[in-house]
């Protein structure tokens, strides 16, 4: 209709693949790290070049989707001629660069960090964070009993997800998600300062009341648990939570034409929560609130009594 | 940007107070300060409608002003009394009976809050300790120091006269102080017939590179704190390839102790303007930002009528001077951060988010306020400017010491016969600066001498002759810091006062990253474990402890807060043996 | 468009495009992840333009917001080309290159000046005009689309109307620049691949063309019909006119999906036969004779999908289905061996390498590839081919790879239903963020956000009506009438109303919808119909 033959036929290929434009020529820089040469692109981070040769660093506060915030100080690493240490998931090679991952000062910074948010923070569903504070040795006991937490009562006012802030290691993650980084919502920040700093909605109204949206993004990227799946918590309450007896499979989402890839936690053939791959170009680990929770038509439940109005 | 809002609907009185501030300008982001402001003058605190209106008007999300508003200590979500005194009991008047001043206080006016009055860290008045601050919201709000402070005195609002200030600067003269409490503060005439602008005209007419060249040639260092080269952060920012250029004047002076910049401020504005003005036309920057502290209402004012008056006189605007130059000043008023006076904390309180520092790289000269160059200079650095370019940056250099150029200003206060801010060349000791002001009050002996504020170090009395040059107090492995010298005699309770110094951090960090979150709590509590003898193990076990809490903050935090929370503490037990002697008082 | 029907763009080419044209789509609630790249692309310091008669929460994102009459789309169009041609900032190259029939474009919307534009539209000429000029100087510029485009009774020459502006401007075939349909529902473009549609094999392969038909005929062993069959509105037609007898639905609530329900309620009764595959019991599956109960295709069972971006993706399965539930493609291999075919046992990458030996565009794509890559993007035209990025970069080679393409001049044409005194009131329809076509699968989930559905109606007219939020009104459309509570939403122009289709048991919004259709598209113009509103129980108001 348009033309003729091409109403008819598909187009002719392109002579040439198409392809994005080159990016600007990025240098590359040498730097030494735990006196092993590496070469990496002038652009990367400390952590970049360090998992580039296999060197591990832990995070909590870092996540390849979200601009490093370095609040954790979990990944600080010592650079030769600096006064302080630097947190590796932000901070930039230099040319010559001295880096040591693992020197006493490193050592001491892990063990400490892990033994403050141990000592504060319920980290009970948080594995990622229990492993580095037993491989960094934290004693959290060492602070005693009568100490300062954020123990708090769990915040339980919708049907898809709870919060559960004395859990909450304060990594700003579900903030970035929420914001500028995925969301751009701006539901929750962060408010209070010092040790009474703490993820809150506008005036610490209860979710139905604020701005969000429930793409469960936040949840998607929050590292202890403080955000979940309310049928993750419940199922938690209730001791039924199994992570040994659940598949985990991707499929696409079945709501409109972007094509998220869905990853279904699957425990006794029901779906239990919905996460989506960070290395996925359509979603980078993002969803929205059908993609992310609007799975339980599949469920062959009996029909519950409840109208879809109101 | 979809925003939701859900606040109340502004009241006509809620958007006029709004409007009073907003009015016609471009509803940017940097704003939001200065409205919830507006709001707090009004209203005494920062009410639902007020607050919608702001985010309304500003596009800024509700759920991030109100992390904003919960970030600053002058502004309230709750109500409050209409009239609030805040009152000092940080360490200068902690000596000077301000416990005392705190119970008298609850027993007339009723618990703290509610009775119309709040503890405040360091208000920048211990000269005349024991301090406090009263803001009066309303119509016409007002704010007003009263120091010395009593229950009565905090009723009425103390006559303005600038000879007063005197009594803040005991030693007459000086090349940075001869005119305070001499030359009226309110007064252009006054201060051109006293030698200002002298420096600016120099400047206009050799060039901005030749204005950086005699900085440089000065050797002159940051007064701030930081005592980085002030000529080398010149050039960078002029150098730097993006603009719009930046200028700002840190006047977030909060450090405890710390009172130097409040006195030069109300005492000689147009100084601070002179030097803001020299270092804009260097820097390629027509904007600059004096962010002042909360807490500073006269130097607020003083500092205000100055700017409308150079501006009205022609030394600020388009032009200045027939120059083909411009350059103007935007005043910031601080809501109660000590944090906020960290240049990158200070940048983010200016773009209307809380005072988080940011971690560096990238430096302000790279990527500073809205991320571009910036200049950030303290209210005494840059008050040196306009001296230097009268003097010529070589001959500048030849006063003080070769590594330590220049006058310099130290605040003398605790126990002391006179209190004060002194003007030295660089190179006078401890000792001498201590009896310049008199002694130890009463003839008492000196226990202690807190240098550089609660950041700093302690020092006995054995280092008395310690030079107070960057050189000689870097030997000594102590810090000159924002010029603090506290004094403590003998009967002093040092125990009180590290307790006090621990509190200060646990509740100044701005609570972004672990280690200072965390660790100023932790240290805090250890050192009450200390002090009522409940400790978990033994006293070695519990010191140890409290070594690597201090060098994890040192270490691994992300700004200077964190880094020197545990300074103080760890050099009183050191410096002075506080737990090793044969009786602690602790 | 061009001969391949497809997003012509990547998502992230929208991240670092300058100009984005977002016209007739709310995409920040009914696409929110590609929402997400277009955010990075505003981040980055993209302009928007919002084209759409409601302020959305989209247009709230946007530098200017176009809110233009319904249905005025291609008066709109006609006037962006005219400015751009008038203001000389033709992509002169681009067009004499690579396009045919700019002069017999410019000369017929030489009419449309800015004047023109406001007057049809009711978008300010300032506003046209600066849209135009930001499109046409934008070194890449994309135009993005959704329902507001193609629910409408001229919905092929909407979408022409806007193939012309890029044409003019040379923004499609580069990176960054191009034409991009945002598909509503999550495999509608993997339909039109396989060739669910009328006129196609899969692949694009037209089955009036006799080696594509032979193609098939031969692989498969039977002789197919050698011209196109009907689109559903046609089929629907058909029912009307008793030319179709037996209809056989799968995954489709046509009962309550098709405007003016009354009307396909009438014509579905009128089937001799009527069988319904699905995984609900839908409306129209209650009317059948007979009714597949079917897995769930994104979780229950094993294929692949095509995404807006044309990127064929895996789904595969996670659950069992319920007990008595097949897989769709096996209820079809086991119907098949009924009638006396056995075609074996089902997989669905046997059937999936048939396609990619019959389609040349999907020729590369073996599962192990899609599985490997996260999906590929076709053309993937062997096992070496990354899939095209962006679509007709051959219109930038020199000489041109293939034909030149068309423009194709339109008319502007307002929705059939005019408004009058006694419907005054125009009703469009959309969706909302947490909701989904006729809520059949949404319903199962308990949506925080969800507040039942509302006529929603502009701040003047809730005044002029009398009515306040949440009163139920009366609504009606030369068609039926429903009641509904009121919803007043200040991003609504007075004159302008809005329902959404997710609630049809309790407010049946295709009652009052109109079935003018596009003949060439098979949409219907849900996007416009005219209606009024009375007070329950009070005298008659409009």
């Amino acid at each position: 209709m348009i033309d003729d033959s091409l109403w008819f036929r598909p187009p002719p290929r392109p002579s040439q693949t198409p392809v994005a434009p080159p990016r600007p020529l990025i240098g590359m820089v040498s730097l030494t790290i735990d006196g092993q040469s590496v070469e990496v692109a002038a652009s990367s981070t400390i952590l970049e070049a360090c998992r580039s040769i296999g060197v591990e660093i832990p995070t909590l506060c870092y996540l390849e989707n979200l601009t490093p915030v370095n609040v954790c100080r979990i990944c600080v690493v010592e650079v030769t001629g600096a006064r302080v240490l630097v947190p590796a998931c932000s901070r930039r090679v230099e040319p010559g660069m001295e880096i040591q991952t693992d020197s006493p000062r490193v050592a001491l910074a892990r063990r400490m960090v892990m033994e403050f948010l141990a000592s504060s923070v319920d980290l009970s569903t948080a594995p990622q964070a229990l492993e580095y504070a037993r491989r960094y040795g934290a004693r959290p006991e060492r602070h005693g009993a009568a100490i300062e937490t954020v123990e708090q009562p769990v915040k339980i006012d919708n049907d898809l997800y709870v919060r559960d802030y004395a859990k909450c290691i304060l990594c700003y993650k579900c903030v970035e998600a929420c914001g500028t980084d995925a969301q751009n919502t701006f539901a929750i920040a962060v408010a209070g300062r010092g040790f009474d700093a703490r993820i809150s909605t506008e005036a610490d109204v209860p979710l139905p009341d604020s701005a969000c949206v429930y793409c469960g993004n936040c949840i998607g990227v929050c590292p202890t648990g403080a955000l979940m799946f309310r049928s993750e918590f419940e199922m938690r309450e209730s001791g039924t939570w199994d992570e040994s007896r659940q598949s985990k499979t991707d499929t696409i989402c079945s709501y409109c034409g972007v094509g998220c890839t869905l990853t279904l936690h699957v425990q006794e053939n029901r779906i239990v929560k919905v996460t989506s791959p960070m290395d996925v170009e359509v979603t980078h680990g993002n969803l929205c609130i059908k993609g992310r929770f609007g799975f339980e038509f599949v469920h062959d439940d009996p029909k519950e009594e409840s109208s879809p109005v109101g | 940007m979809d925003l939701h809002f859900q606040g109340p609907e502004a009241s006509a009185e809620e958007r006029a107070a709004v409007d009073g501030v907003l009015r016609d300008q471009p509803a940017h982001r940097d704003l939001l300060l200065p409205a919830l402001h507006a709001a707090q003058d009004r209203f005494g605190w920062v009410t639902p409608g007020a607050l919608d209106y702001i985010c309304r008007r500003l596009s800024v999300p509700p759920a991030e002003a109100h992390g904003v508003v919960t970030f600053y200590h002058l502004l309230s979500l709750e109500p409050m009394p209409a009239a609030m005194t805040h009152v000092c009991d940080d360490i200068a008047c902690r000596v000077q009976g301000a416990e005392r001043l705190c119970d008298e206080l609850a027993r007339r006016l009723g618990p703290e809050g509610e009775g119309g009055w709040k503890r405040s860290p360091c208000l920048g008045l211990c000269e005349r300790a024991p301090a406090a601050v009263v803001i009066r919201a309303g119509a016409a709000p007002s704010a007003f120091a009263v120091a010395p402070a009593s229950a009565e005195a905090i009723a009425t609002e103390p006559e303005e006269d600038f000879t007063a200030f005197r009594r803040s600067v005991p030693r007459e003269g000086g090349r940075l102080l001869h005119r305070i409490g001499r030359v009226d503060p309110s007064s252009l005439s006054g201060y051109l017939e006293s030698g200002g602008y002298a420096g600016l005209r120099r400047a206009i007419e050799i060039g901005p590179a030749a204005v950086i060249g005699e900085v440089s040639a000065s050797k002159l260092m940051g007064r701030g704190g930081a005592a980085f080269p002030t000529g080398r952060k010149w050039e960078a920012v002029a150098r730097a390839s993006a603009r719009p250029h930046y200028v700002i004047c840190n006047a977030d002076e909060s450090e405890p102790g710390t009172f130097k910049d409040r006195v030069l401020m109300e005492g000689d504005p147009f100084a601070v303007v002179e030097g803001m003005t020299i270092a804009g036309l260097a820097t390629g920057s027509e904007r600059g930002f004096l962010y002042i502290r909360g807490e500073y209402p006269l130097a607020l004012r003083r500092m205000a009528a100055a700017i409308e008056s150079a501006r009205a006189g022609g030394w600020l605007g388009r032009d200045l001077q027939g120059s083909g130059l411009s350059f103007d000043i935007e005043i910031r008023r601080g809501a109660g951060a000590y944090i906020c006076g960290e240049e990158t904390a200070l940048f983010n309180s200016i773009e209307g988010k809380r005072g988080e520092p940011r971690n560096k790289p990238p430096f302000p000269s790279e990527a500073g306020v809205f991320g571009k160059p910036t200049l950030v200079n303290n209210v005494e650095t840059l008050v040196n400017i306009p001296l230097i370019l009268r003097l010529g940056g070589e001959a500048y250099a030849k006063i003080g010491t070769s590594a330590s150029t220049g006058p310099k200003l130290f605040c003398v206060s605790g126990h002391v016969e006179r209190p004060g801010v002194y003007e030295v060349d660089f190179g006078a000791t401890l000792g001498e600066l201590i009896a310049m002001a008199g002694g130890v009050t009463g003839g008492r002996r000196l226990r202690a001498v807190l240098l550089g504020g609660a950041a700093g170090v302690f020092v006995g009395p054995d280092q008395l002759a310690m030079p107070l040059t960057f050189e000689g107090t870097r030997a000594a492995a102590a810090t000159l810091g924002s010029g603090v010298i506290l004094a403590f005699d003998d009967s002093t309770d040092l125990g009180d006062i590290l307790l006090r110094i621990a509190a200060f951090f646990r509740d100044e960090s701005c609570g972004q990253c672990v280690p200072c979150r965390v660790g100023t709590v932790r240290q805090a509590e250890l050192l009450h474990r200390l002090r009522s003898g409940c400790l978990i193990g033994d006293l070695a076990t519990e010191l140890a402890l409290l070594r690597e809490i201090g060098q994890v903050m040192r270490d691994a935090s992300i700004c200077g807060l964190g880094q020197t929370a545990s300074s103080a503490v760890e050099s009183a037990l050191t410096a002075l043996e506080l737990l090793a002697g044969p009786e602690p008082r602790s | 468009m061009f001969g391949a029907g497809g997003g012509t763009n990547s998502y992230r080419e929208i991240e670092e495009t300058d100009v984005i044209l977002l016209w007739g789509s709310n995409a920040r609630e009914t696409h929110p992840i590609f929402f997400h790249h277009l955010l990075k692309g505003i981040h980055h310091g993209a302009r928007l333009f919002a084209i759409d008669p409601r302020r959305t929460s989209s247009a709230r994102w946007a530098e200017s917001w176009l809110g233009l009459e319904v249905g005025s789309d291609i008066a709109l169009a006609n006037a962006v080309g005219r400015e751009i041609i008038a203001a000389g900032l033709v992509n002169r190259e681009f067009v004499e290159n690579a396009t045919t029939g700019f002069e017999e474009y410019a000369r017929a919307v030489e009419p449309c000046t800015l004047e023109y534009g406001e007057r049809e539209t009711g978008v300010p000429a300032e506003a046209i005009r600066g849209m135009a000029h930001a499109f046409a100087r934008a070194e890449r510029a994309m135009i993005c689309w959704t329902l507001g485009i193609t629910e409408h009774h001229n919905a092929v020459d909407n979408v022409l109307a806007l193939i012309n502006l890029s044409l003019l401007t040379g923004h499609v075939g580069r990176y960054g620049s191009g034409l991009n349909p945002l598909r509503g529902q999550n495999n509608v473009q993997g339909g039109g691949d396989m060739g669910a549609l009328p006129d196609r094999f899969p692949g694009f392969q037209h089955v009036e063309v006799p080696e594509f038909r032979r193609k098939f005929e031969e692989r498969w062993g039977v002789t197919l019909p050698p011209t196109r069959g009907w689109n559903i509105t046609e089929m629907f037609e058909a029912m009307g006119e008793g030319e179709l007898r037996a209809l056989y639905v799968l995954g489709e609530n046509p009962l309550q999906s098709e405007a003016d329900q009354n009307l396909a309620r009438r014509r579905l009764e009128s089937l001799d036969f009527l069988v319904a595959q699905d995984i609900f019991l839908t409306a129209t599956a209650a009317m059948a004779d007979v009714v597949f109960p079917a897995a769930a295709g994104w979780c229950e069972s094993d294929g692949t999908v095509t995404n807006s971006e044309r990127r064929v993706q895996r789904v595969r399965k996670a659950l069992e289905p319920p007990a008595g539930a097949r897989d769709d493609v096996r209820i079809l291999f086991d119907l098949a061996r009924r009638m006396g075919h056995d075609w074996g046992e089902p997989r669905s990458e046997a059937i999936w390498d048939e396609v990619r030996s019959l389609a040349p565009p999907f020729a590369g794509m073996s599962y192990a590839r899609i599985e490997a890559l996260r999906g590929l993007q076709w053309p993937c035209y062997d096992d070496d081919h990354p899939g095209e990025l962006f679509l007709h970069a051959r219109l930038w080679e020199r000489p041109i790879v293939g034909p030149r393409v068309a423009f194709h001049p339109v008319e502007n044409d307002p929705p059939v239903e005019r408004l009058s005194d006694e419907y005054p009131l125009r009703l469009t329809t959309g969706r909302r963020l947490d909701d989904y076509n006729t809520g059949v699968q949404t319903s199962g989930y308990a949506s925080p956000l969800r507040r039942g559905e509302s006529l929603d109606i502009s701040p003047e007219d809730a005044r002029r009506l009398g009515v306040h939020d949440g009163e139920v009104v009366r609504v009606s459309s030369p068609r039926g009438r429903i009641e509904v509570p009121i919803r007043i939403d200040d991003g609504l122009k007075p004159g302008l109303t809005f329902l959404t289709p997710h609630f049809p048991d309790e407010v049946a919004t295709n009652l009052l919808t109109i079935d003018a259709t596009d003949p060439r598209s098979g949409t219907a113009e849900f996007k416009a119909a005219a209606i009024r509103v009375d007070r329950l129980g009070g005298t008659g108001l409009t």
